[in-house]
């Protein structure tokens, strides 16, 4: 029966220390304890958080570079690809007014060389005429030495004439 | 260094119960010792000398010389204070001031006043009031100045440093910290209130384990069977019906007086209003008696083992010896139990008044009271099991 029936005394003193210590611990213990857990909950979380943006600026950032990598290399390709439009299209040009200048070139030459032909031509039918002459003026003055053979021819030729 | 620490707690329990082996034998030793001269061993008187609460500390005995811690002993007789050493009553054999131990009858191991011979019990006196720090008080002291240092230099270290990870003795205490916050005080009592209540139950929850604890050790200044006495176990539940009741609103007061879904003619008193009365009451009553009744059994079932022991032994040592065998390996099975119990004794008186308090301030919510009676149901299923157990 002693077992099971309350004492006055201890009932008394453990009330007063059980009060007592949930005072103490209130105040001393578990105020900072749980104040310290719920900053560091709340820091972790912050940070988790944190990290989750940073990850996502990071995700923006690498998506950002990547695109802008990607519009660089477009840009650059067709730069690029101008440049050699233009570079071939220069040589296509100056191809063209190299063929044309060649031409024209060998045009006036060709120009020239009938010129200088016709000149030399001339010249040479002046010479030739000139130098006929010149033959037929001294073979004609060799002739005529003597009268015989002059009246001869003209006789010659008058009956020709008169022949016809 | 690291190492150590880690694995600390287990060899600690370990050698919390081999330690709890070792010297259930001293005091036992003492008592047959100095009984078998006189008269045969009593395996009851023995059990309950050790659960029960004493004036003096016993530590050892050598030969017949008692070795025992004197407590003081106050007393008020009409008015009336004294105070003085437990050791003037030289072990219960003299009386001193006019008062002595009662040795035998219905108030055997209270203190009672004495007639003029000094020997014979006053049967007219009047009451006493008796405010002797006992060997229990002594032991909540102990254990409540264990606690405090134990727990307050933990919050200094937490104050050192700041948020960063706990480290060594103060992450232990945190998982016990955070269990009861997280798992007994949030889902019982709810998230926007829990506040008001946690410094009581992490209270309650610490002084009860680690209570228990020290009554696994049995040598000082452990052994003292503090949460296996029934004014204890009292005191606590008192508090919590205390707390429930002063904090109860209007829902709460409503579900007493005037529960709904029960017919008008059953409300009218003395039927429902007394039925409900009685449920409000029981259920810091059943607290009591559970820790009480958990912690005592466990005690008895180790003395036992050990009373087996004198009990065959003290006809034939030879037979004494043989069983010794056997009860030290159930007295190793049974401390490491009890450590069990230990636990799950405090985590079930938490979690009942952690309960008792949600359903205290619970907010009128028929689908949210469902909730929590299911929760109740679920939850009270470690208990059952350390009731199976002891």
């Amino acid at each position: 029966m002693n077992l099971i029936t309350p004492d006055f005394g201890l009932f008394f003193w453990m009330t007063i220390s059980f009060l007592i210590l949930v005072f103490i611990l209130k105040r001393f213990a578990w105020k900072p304890i749980l104040n310290m857990l719920q900053k560091r909950e709340k820091s972790i979380d912050e940070a988790i958080r944190a990290a989750e943006i940073a990850r996502q600026d990071m995700e923006k950032l690498k998506f950002n570079n990547e695109q802008l990598m990607r519009q660089a290399k477009a840009e650059r390709d067709e730069i690029l690809k101008e440049a050699r439009n233009i570079r071939e299209s220069i040589i296509d040009e100056a191809k063209i007014k190299a063929n044309e200048e060649a031409n024209r070139i060998i045009q006036s030459a060709k120009e020239s060389i009938h010129y200088e032909k016709m000149a030399a031509m001339t010249e040479l039918k002046n010479q030739l005429a000139t130098l006929s002459i010149e033959i037929a003026e001294q073979i004609l003055k060799e002739e005529l030495k003597n009268s015989e053979k002059h009246n001869k021819m003209i006789k010659q030729m008058l009956e020709k004439v008169t022949f016809n | 260094m690291n190492y150590t620490k880690k694995y600390l707690a287990p060899v600690l329990g370990f050698f919390f119960s081999l330690i709890a082996l070792l010297t259930s034998y001293s005091p036992v030793f003492a008592v047959e010792n100095s009984d078998t001269e006189t008269e045969k061993f009593n395996a009851g008187e023995m059990i309950m000398e050790h659960i029960g609460d004493a004036y003096e500390w016993h530590i050892f005995t050598i030969g017949d010389k008692h070795i025992s811690i004197p407590l003081p002993v106050i007393l008020i007789n009409n008015g009336k204070l004294d105070v003085f050493l437990s050791s003037k009553f030289n072990h219960g054999q003299s009386s001193y001031k006019g008062y002595k131990i009662e040795t035998q009858g219905e108030k055997k191991g209270k203190i009672v006043k004495v007639k003029e011979d000094g020997i014979t019990t006053d049967e007219n006196a009047g009451k006493i009031w008796n405010l002797s720090i006992t060997k229990n008080v002594f032991a909540i002291f102990i254990s409540i100045t264990l606690l405090c240092v134990m727990l307050i230099s933990v919050a200094n270290i937490y104050q050192k440093q700041g948020i960063k990870a706990p480290r060594g003795f103060q992450s232990i205490i945190e998982i016990i910290i955070l269990f009861v916050r997280d798992d007994i005080a949030i889902p019982a009592i709810g998230k926007e209130k829990y506040q008001k209540f946690l410094p009581y139950l992490l209270t309650l929850f610490f002084f009860i384990f680690f209570t228990n604890l020290l009554g696994l050790i049995p040598f000082f200044p452990g052994g003292a069977n503090v949460t296996g006495n029934i004014s204890v176990t009292m005191a606590l539940a008192l508090f919590t019906f205390l707390i429930t009741n002063f904090n109860g609103n209007k829902h709460y007061w409503k579900d007493i007086f005037n529960a709904p879904g029960i017919p008008i003619f059953l409300k009218i008193p003395p039927i429902m209003p007394i039925v409900e009365l009685a449920g409000m009451i029981t259920k810091p009553f059943v607290l009591m008696i559970r820790l009480f009744a958990n912690i005592t059994a466990g005690h008895i079932v180790i003395l036992g083992f050990v009373a087996l022991i004198f009990i065959l032994g003290g006809d034939n040592p030879t037979v004494g010896y043989a069983v010794s065998g056997g009860s030290i390996i159930f007295m190793i099975f049974m401390t490491l139990l009890e450590l069990l119990v230990a636990f799950i004794q405090a985590y079930v008186f938490t979690l009942l008044s952690a309960l008792y308090f949600g359903m205290a301030i619970e907010e009128e919510k028929p689908e949210h009271k469902q909730i929590i009676e299911n929760k109740t149901n679920i939850e009270f299923s470690p208990e059952n099991t350390g009731n199976i157990i002891n």
